[in-house]
């Protein structure tokens, strides 16, 4: 195993993200429970979409406080890859891994297509020349509405910490921002689902250099035509 | 008037619950004086309001289907053909749900529910406990769930009501849905005055299982212990079942406390923990959801399907508020729990389970000897009933059924009444029909379900029917869903509506590259007592299940919701039906959107000529009337089997059935996935009916749209022609962003797409935002 995948009670995209790592990047991966401690060999964590804990009270703001969570953030202290999707990106923020927090929709209602976004130069490894300067992938949330203070959001413009922005704003997002990553760049927050992105039957398959870029040095060669027999 | 040779229970420890049981009290727990009569006889001595309480809501139409068993008896359980796909493994009425078998050791499991009369009250509420209790009757079998759909009915969407109910519904089930994980397909919707004020909630759930897990809803092993698992009880939810077997009043809004509260995290810890635990080898023996009639249900049903007695204590059983009754413990429809029956000695396996996902497991009884179920609260018997009692001799009534005059009077009309449709009125006619909220998109609807979650979703909604891949059983395979069932056909003539909307069905599959594997029912229908409507109810069921033993696709499950009634009058018949389609191979997976320009589209089936019943009428002349289209079954099948091989040889690159608005409609959306795209469509004549209108927008049955490479058109013309199937080459798709069609040599429209699809796609969410 080398990617854990944190399964909370409420999380529901714990399978689809194992699915894409394991199954189609052939990356091993397995699902940790929120209340077991992260495995030693762990080289990568994706903290997973769904509704942890029912979003009650906000959107993860008690799975926060669940065991694996001090894990969790030794494990990115000491620079190990994280990736929060959908709820994991509200969990992150909620745990302060990344700055900022995910509130409703503009739309006020859950809102799921496949979204074109604008992929930014954001670091050597999510960058337009390897993923391409425009990607479309699945959003699927009703919370998905990033906002940050002035300060944050020009922090973040400065440092290139902007991985994508949505091409037609689907939540209200504050510069349309759709995934970001911490200043020392090993902790990424997005909300479309790139493992949603990944199969020949999806609507396309933009998810895979998104998943490819975040587990680099795990992704043996030529991982997608070993997915696509 | 029975004598009392059995002794009376001991007074209950509330002493509210002692009173004299009256005739009044009877009449208002929903029994008729004779029903009562049974009561007396069954027990050997007068209930107890306890008693009383259960036999109101087993005996409900909601769980006894005592108006309708006869009926359903005509329904096709299994297959004909037993060396087909699709063998029925748990038929219908056995279980919780009816399983089908899918190959390589699968098997799917689904069924459809209702949720109408909750939905009336309190539509957020209502429609989404209507997704959580079809959940559980899937997951109860031991299946994984993979895929929702709704078939929903509204109003005029004019109305503030209508708008009202319709945002509520939509969102309930995308709350309950979204947060269980489980993609939601979409469904089918139309928009009527008769549902105004008595929407339809139907909801399906399907999920998928390995043979050998298939789950029993059985109490059986004398001694092994009864478990409760889930949230505590409350007072939600008291004599839901029994509510949904009235007609709704002005007076209803006062059942509100009959209406429950869903916690759709709830339920995902116990879909969960209940997966978990029904992995556990020989641990579970009987497992069934508390759902209408809550904990009466579950434990009479389990034990009448085991032969056993059952003997349980509410002290026992979690609560969530204090100083609650026999009564009101007994028939809460709180949401989210479960009965499990489990091994003796291996108690230990299940609580580690459910503190593991932090849920109540707690062990309020056991399977006994004999056939009684006994209930005691503090210390003392509070009912004593036999279990088979109530769920297999609950009065069965043959209702009279009188034709209604309207249905007479739509055999006997004639389409010549019609003014006929002027060339340069084609236009402004579809544009009414695109604006129709029953044909227009849905897409308001469906954004809002998370229909990608579980990495599956392979046709998104809004093409024929949804197609999800079974990635997550880790096969190679794709189910297929569809619902069907227009209303204003069955209004007309009850038999041939049903028989409609079952081909309609069925074909959808067909068009999306499905074989149709078997079908759940929903009827939904007016008040049984009335003979006009029980007539109504009885040919769309004798309609339904000629449908299903001619195709040979049996019923494996559904549910039956009657009485739905309000202030205005009643709901049109509607049989919803749903079917299950498996596509083997994902080259077969075809949509009903045209991908570019210069394919050739071509007709199955042969010209419309049939406007009775029509959106047409409805659009333009606000008229519900006319003799039905006609349904040949043979030449369905004839087309489908054609449609079949044709995908499986990879010739059509789509195919969309004409339905609701007829052929200009089925054309123009077609071209909606690309409005850029354009189509120039000729007809060298106007047909048989010899009427514009009908060849346009005339619904008529067994009619298919596909296109394909011109290299391929003369080949499928031609085959088509040798199986004795019509086939005609309507146009072209061309860059031209314009669909032009031409009758008889004149052009009687040239419209831009993108026009027809600004109507189409800003109908619904222009309404919903006045």
């Amino acid at each position: 195993m080398k990617v854990a995948i944190l399964q909370f009670p409420g999380s529901n995209c714990d399978w689809d993200a194992e699915h894409a790592v394991a199954d189609v990047l052939g990356v091993p991966a397995s699902r940790i429970w929120h209340k077991s401690p992260l495995p030693a060999e762990t080289e990568a964590v994706i903290v997973p979409g769904g509704f942890s804990f029912g979003d009650y009270l906000r959107c993860g703001a008690i799975a926060r406080f669940s065991p694996i969570m001090k894990d969790l953030r030794e494990f990115a202290g000491k620079g190990g890859p994280v990736l929060g999707i959908c709820n994991g990106f509200q969990i992150l923020c909620e745990a302060g891994l990344l700055p900022g927090a995910l509130v409703r929709n503009d739309c006020l209602e859950f809102r799921c297509l496949t979204q074109p976004l604008l992929v930014e130069d954001s670091n050597e490894r999510f960058n337009r020349e390897r993923l391409g300067s425009s990607i479309a992938l699945p959003i699927a949330h009703g919370e998905g509405n990033y906002r940050a203070d002035e300060t944050v959001l020009a922090d973040l413009e400065a440092n290139d910490q902007i991985l994508f922005r949505y091409q037609g704003n689907p939540n209200g997002s504050a510069n349309d921002v759709a995934g970001i990553r911490n200043s020392r760049g090993n902790v990424y927050g997005m909300m479309p689902h790139p493992e949603r992105a990944v199969e020949p039957y999806h609507p396309n398959r933009d998810g895979l250099p998104v998943l490819e870029a975040f587990l680099e040095p795990l992704v043996s060669k030529d991982p997608v035509e070993v997915a696509s027999s | 008037m029975s004598e009392q040779v059995v002794p009376a229970l001991p007074p209950n420890p509330d002493p509210c619950l002692n009173v004299e049981i009256t005739p009044e009290l009877v009449a208002e727990h929903g029994l008729l004086p004779e029903e009562y009569e049974n009561v007396l006889g069954i027990l050997g001595r007068v209930p107890n309001l306890t008693e009383l309480g259960i036999f109101s809501v087993m005996w409900s139409e909601h769980c006894a289907y005592k108006n309708t068993r006869r009926l359903l008896r005509l329904f096709p359980t299994e297959k004909a053909d037993k060396d087909a796909v699709g063998q029925v493994l748990v038929k219908a009425g056995e279980e919780n749900a009816g399983v089908i078998d899918v190959g390589e050791g699968w098997g799917v499991a689904f069924k459809i529910e209702s949720h109408n009369h909750p939905s009336a009250i309190e539509p957020f509420e209502g429609a989404a406990t209507g997704v959580g209790g079809i959940v559980r009757d899937i997951f109860t079998m031991g299946a994984r769930p993979v895929l929702l759909t709704n078939s929903l009915r509204f109003g005029s969407l004019e109305t503030p009501l209508v708008k009202r109910l319709f945002r509520g519904v939509v969102s309930g089930i995308s709350h309950y849905g979204n947060c269980l994980g489980i993609p939601n397909m979409g469904g089918d919707v139309y928009f009527d005055d008769c549902y105004e004020g008595n929407p339809l909630v139907n909801a399906l759930c399907a999920g998928i299982l390995r043979h050998e897990d298939i789950q029993r809803g059985a109490a059986t092993g004398v001694g092994n212990p009864v478990y409760y698992v889930g949230p505590g009880t409350g007072r939600d939810g008291l004599g839901g079942a029994s509510f949904a077997s009235r007609e709704l009043t002005e007076e209803s809004a006062e059942d509100r406390p009959a209406v429950q509260k869903g916690d759709p995290f709830m339920e995902k810890l116990l879909l969960e923990a209940c997966l978990e635990m029904m992995a556990i080898p020989g641990l579970v023996v009987g497992i069934q959801d508390m759902g209408a009639a809550g904990l009466t249900c579950s434990t009479c049903e389990t034990a009448s399907r085991g032969d056993s007695g059952i003997e349980i204590d509410l002290d026992l059983v979690p609560q969530r508020e204090t100083g609650m009754n026999s009564y009101e413990i007994m028939l809460s429809e709180s949401q989210e729990r479960m009965l499990v029956i489990v091994k003796r000695g291996r108690e230990r396996e299940l609580e580690e389970v459910f503190e593991k996902w932090d849920l109540h497991a707690a062990r309020i009884g056991e399977v006994k000897e004999g056939d009684r179920m006994v209930v005691r609260h503090k210390g003392v018997v509070v009912a004593d009933l036999p279990a088979k009692s109530l769920t297999d001799e609950a009065p069965i009534y043959d209702q009279p059924a009188t034709e209604p005059e309207h249905v007479a009077q739509a055999r006997s009309w004639s389409q010549e009444s019609l003014p006929e449709l002027p060339e340069d009125g084609v236009g402004e006619s579809l544009q009414k029909l695109l604006a129709h909220p029953t044909i227009a998109s849905k897409r308001w609807i469906w954004r809002q379900y998370d229909h990608m979650v579980m990495s599956g979703c392979t046709v998104e909604p809004g093409s024929d029917a949804g197609v999800v891949h079974l990635s997550i059983a880790g096969i190679d395979k794709r189910l297929a869903i569809s619902n069907d069932c227009n209303n204003r056909f069955c209004y007309l003539n009850p038999y041939e509506g049903a028989r409609i909307a079952f081909v309609e069905c069925m074909r959808n599959l067909a068009c999306s590259g499905a074989r149709a594997l078997a079908v759940t029912d929903n009827l939904n229908f007016a008040n049984p007592n009335k003979p006009e409507a029980f007539f109504m109810l009885k040919e769309c069921v004798k309609g339904l299940a000629d449908a299903c033993s001619f195709f040979d696709v049996p019923v494996v499950g559904g549910n039956v919701s009657l009485y739905n009634e309000h202030g205005e009058g009643a709901i049109d018949p509607t049989p919803v039906v749903s079917m299950v389609g498996l596509i083997e191979k994902e080259e077969s997976v075809t949509r009903s959107f045209v991908s570019g320009p210069d394919q050739s589209v071509i007709l199955l089936g042969g010209w419309p000529h049939e406007l009775g019943g029509s959106y047409f009428l409805q659009t333009q002349f606000g008229k519900k009337e006319g003799k039905v289209p006609s349904v040949d079954f043979d030449a369905e099948k004839l087309l489908q089997d054609f449609l079949l091989s044709r995908i499986s040889e990879g010739v059509l690159l789509a195919a969309h059935d004409l339905s609701e608005g007829g052929l200009l409609v089925a054309l123009s959306e077609m071209l909606f996935e690309n409005p850029d795209l354009g189509l120039s469509a000729s007809f060298d004549s106007l047909g048989e009916s010899g009427s514009l209108a009908a060849l346009l927008f005339g619904e008529s049955q067994g009619r298919v749209l596909v296109s394909v490479s011109p290299v391929h058109e003369s080949a499928l013309l031609e085959e088509a022609g040798k199986v004795g199937l019509q086939a005609h080459l309507v146009g072209k798709t061309t860059t031209s962003g314009c669909m032009k069609v031409s009758v008889d040599g004149r052009e009687v429209l040239d419209a831009r797409v993108s026009d027809l699809h600004e109507t189409w796609a800003q109908s619904i969410p222009s309404m919903m935002s006045q």
